[in-house]
């Protein structure tokens, strides 16, 4: 069993989970041969295309305030099928390593601007390169409509720079703060004058709004394009340790291991910021596997939502629950709250976030009603301001069909109560739980009650 | 016997309610416009901007030569007669952002506008607190809402979020979640995560029945007008008459974004809060807890001084606040209104910093360094 336990704790943070039908495949399987097939299963990256419509700015520009409306409503309905989409595809795909990766750069590249179509290109370029190279990420990312568009390099001119992005750049995208001076700041914004997109959304680099002049930036003197600014900051072993450092949080511990640290750090670089082999070092290293790396992180609430609904096989009859769970919890697809994304951890947990948590399992499991009105995200008050009724209390009977049959049917017959418990948490059992256990004799009563525990929150 | 971590604030006498102040945030999300507010009916670049949507000059109410009420706030016209209601124009900060999201965590987090906290002003008041030892319950700030705001969240300490006392109290009373509960000693409590969750759990279900028991014993006489946002004013007025712990409360009312068919959208908006409000007032008046009360409005920002094609308004920078009390020392309107003739760019220029507003609620209302919340010094202001 103790390869098995490692293999959950594999499941549970490069994935949304273990579940009882992995655990009949998994049974011999080592942790090398784990690990492989987790990223052959992650070998297909499958766009997400749910949006296919674009908004011309224009024209709206010239609207009369029914279109607008009309607009307002299109551009609703396209972000809620696009959030709706992702959390779709991350609960029920085989690709789960490349799901777990997207969502991790898609809080490290926080992006939140209008287009749906543009935020669905972002999220599909962090997807394509989730497990691939990171410079080639970083580019497609910094010049993608979404993004120059959010960091305001649109406005970014020959003459009249915007730091905006130059800033971001550095502080959360590559070398982290105090690493970079003031005047680093300047120069490289110079660089970047230019970096735009056409109104197809193709970036292009406009030649008469860039500054050609030379630029002095981290000691280094030259014409300076904006790749080259990039370029200069991946040679800094910084980068690399900055971008570990996320990971090792994300991945493994909030508290950072210094040595643990290091050693990512060597591998990222000298794989010239390859992602796969730094994520093979981390899935195989012995420490991966310590027990205080086990069963300690806060699930966000989207590993909350798409792990329940792996382990359950829940469908949705009304899917716009899935976005009600997202607001209540506090992390709603492309919503993150600015630029530096959502801070995690502890930050996930208050004590009405913690009962809905608490609650929204056996809603799920057991057709409950969920009670919640909600406030409203501060970029949607100019939809509601065009509709009288801006009360969206609800309170109705979740509708879901979690698949009972083959939940049950792929426990091992031989696996006693106790195990079952300890599969599904990754915590060790304590007290309560031990006495739900023994007390419980309902198998199911048992499960949705292990499910509404604290520990279920921990992974 | 009830554990040790289950009782609630017993030893704290009574006689610790005298003079015990309050203070009540609105929240307007969405960007509210204020000069179609706090009209500047006397100022002709106010009417050449706004050709079709500013307030006439016969149907405002005047609050002095200079700035008068929109018609909807008529019910707070009482109120202001009387020297409860103080109104500072032009607050805002230094390199304003006009998207929502962003300028609202500026305000909430009170952070420089280059500057990304996790964590709010609010919840940085309660982490002090508990620095000082003084109270440490979630129950010290109570946002009235189904989710808590991210200026309700401290590093250490978090307020809580109650909608209704009763369905909270109800929520935490299940047979499975008191076993949770009653299983765990707080003092065995580890400081990881599962400590710090079940840590969480215990003080929602302690808070729970502190605020519901505590507040039942209350019945609102007052009239309230039949909207959920008087409604919730009315939890808070019962929360304060009936003599809960709790040093802030926060309540949101949002659709303040009007960038089409603005005069109908925002006037009924005002309305809703200009009607709650009044009744909110009148009702601590009449149970003499007016004086222990400070309510403050405020919105993430104005809106562009230029009415757009739409007969709204655009996303703008600095906006006014307003104050409600028994104790203000400087009621009416606060500062001089806003410079219309020179603008940044279209927009209002600040003249006030949001963070000396907050820093003078902390100083000379909650008594706490204003410093220690906002990281570094604000000189603040003179209206308590």
């Amino acid at each position: 069993m103790k390869d098995i336990k490692q293999i959950k704790h594999l499941f549970a943070r490069a994935g949304f989970g273990m579940r009882f039908e992995d655990l009949k495949k998994y049974k011999n399987t080592s942790i090398n041969k784990a690990v492989k097939e987790l990223f052959e299963n992650s070998d297909n990256d499958d766009p997400i295309a749910v949006v296919t419509q674009t908004v011309d700015d224009m024209m709206l520009a010239k609207a009369d305030a029914d279109t607008k409306k009309k607009f307002f409503q299109m551009e609703r309905d396209q972000e809620k099928n696009l959030n709706l989409g992702w959390i779709t595809k991350m609960s029920t795909t085989d690709a789960i390593l490349r799901e777990k990766m997207t969502l991790f750069w898609s809080n490290h590249f926080s992006c939140r601007d209008g287009k749906a179509i543009y935020i669905q290109q972002l999220n599909n370029i962090q997807r394509a390169n989730a497990l691939g190279n990171f410079r080639t990420l970083l580019i497609q990312v910094s010049q993608s409509p979404a993004m120059l568009l959010f960091l305001n390099n649109q406005q970014n001119h020959k003459g009249h720079p915007n730091e905006n992005f130059a800033r971001e750049l550095m502080e959360l995208f590559t070398i982290g703060r105090g690493n970079y001076t003031e005047q680093d700041v300047k120069e490289s914004a110079r660089a970047f004058t230019g970096w735009g997109f056409d109104k197809d959304g193709i970036f292009k680099m406009r030649p008469f709004l860039h500054d050609t002049g030379v630029k002095t930036f981290m000691g280094k003197t030259g014409n300076f394009q904006g790749e080259d600014i990039i370029d200069i900051l991946l040679s800094k072993k910084q980068t690399a340790r900055f971008i570990s450092t996320k990971l090792y949080k994300y991945l493994v511990n909030e508290t950072p291991d210094n040595a643990h640290i290091n050693a990512m750090t060597d591998v990222f670089f000298n794989a010239n910021y390859e992602i796969k082999p730094l994520l093979e070092f981390v899935f195989t290293a012995d420490w991966f596997y310590d027990d205080n790396n086990t069963g300690n992180l806060i699930k966000s609430p989207i590993d909350f939502i798409v792990g329940l609904n792996r382990q359950f096989y829940v469908t949705y009859q009304k899917p716009d629950v899935l976005l009600l769970f997202q607001r209540a919890l506090g992390q709603e697809l492309f919503y993150p709250p600015n630029v530096a994304g959502w801070p995690g951890g502890r930050n996930w947990i208050d004590s009405s976030s913690l009962m809905y948590r608490l609650k929204i399992a056996s809603t799920v499991l057991d057709q409950g009603l969920i009670d919640f009105t909600g406030k409203t995200d501060p970029e949607d008050e100019a939809f509601l301001a065009t509709v009288r009724n801006q009360q969206h209390v609800v309170n109705t009977r979740v509708q879901t069909d979690p698949d009972w049959d083959k939940f049950f049917s792929d426990i091992p017959k031989d696996m006693s109560k106790v195990e079952i418990a300890q599969f599904l948490l990754e915590p060790p059992l304590n007290g309560t739980v031990q006495n739900t256990v023994n007390e419980d004799n309902d198998l199911k009563i048992m499960v949705v009650e292990l499910v509404s525990t604290p520990e279920y929150q921990l992974y | 016997m009830v554990p040790a971590f289950l009782k609630p604030l017993e030893a704290m006498a009574m006689s610790g309610l005298t003079g015990y102040k309050n203070l009540v945030i609105i929240q307007l999300s969405g960007g509210n416009d204020g000069l179609n507010t706090i009209v500047p009916y006397c100022n002709d670049i106010y009417f050449q901007k706004r050709s079709t949507i500013a307030i006439k000059e016969t149907d405002v109410i005047p609050l002095d030569d200079m700035q008068a009420f929109n018609p909807n706030l008529s019910a707070l016209k009482e109120i202001y007669d009387q020297g409860y209601m103080s109104i500072i124009n032009s607050v805002g900060y230094p390199n304003p952002d006009r998207s929502h999201f962003r300028s609202m965590d500026i305000w909430q987090t009170a952070s420089d506008s280059n500057q990304f906290l996790t964590n709010g002003w609010i919840g940085r008041y309660l982490d002090a607190n508990c620095q000082n030892n003084k109270s440490q319950n979630p129950y010290t700030a109570i946002e009235v809402d189904d989710t808590l705001s991210l200026a309700m969240k401290g590093a250490k300490m978090k307020a809580i979020a109650v909608q209704d006392p009763y369905k909270l109290f109800q929520t935490t009373r299940e047979p499975f979640f008191k076993d949770l509960v009653h299983s765990q000693n707080s003092e065995h409590l580890n400081e990881d995560n599962l400590g710090y969750l079940y840590k969480t759990m215990i003080e929602t279900y302690s808070s729970a029945d502190y605020i519901q028991n505590t507040s039942k014993t209350y019945k609102t006489t007052a009239e309230y007008p039949a909207t959920q946002f008087a409604n919730q004013l009315k939890t808070v007025s019962k929360f304060i008459n009936s003599g809960l712990q709790t040093r802030v409360y926060y309540v949101s009312l949002s659709g303040f974004d009007t960038h089409v068919g603005q005069q109908g959208q925002q006037g009924r908006q005002l309305k809703i809060y200009g009607d709650a409000v009044a009744a909110f007032i009148k009702d601590l008046k009449q149970t003499n807890k007016l004086d222990d009360t400070l309510v403050m409005t405020f919105s993430e920002f104005g809106r562009r001084v230029e009415q757009n094609a739409s007969n709204g308004t655009d996303h703008g920078t600095a906006n006014n606040i307003m104050l409600y009390g028994g104790k203000l020392k400087k009621a009416g309107i606060y500062n001089p209104a806003p410079d219309l003739s020179t603008l940044d760019n279209g927009d209002l220029k600040y003249q006030i910093d949001f963070r000396d507003v907050y820093a003078t609620i902390l100083d000379k209302w909650l008594n706490v360094d204003n410093s220690l919340v906002l990281n570094k010094n604000f000189a603040g202001l003179q209206f308590i």
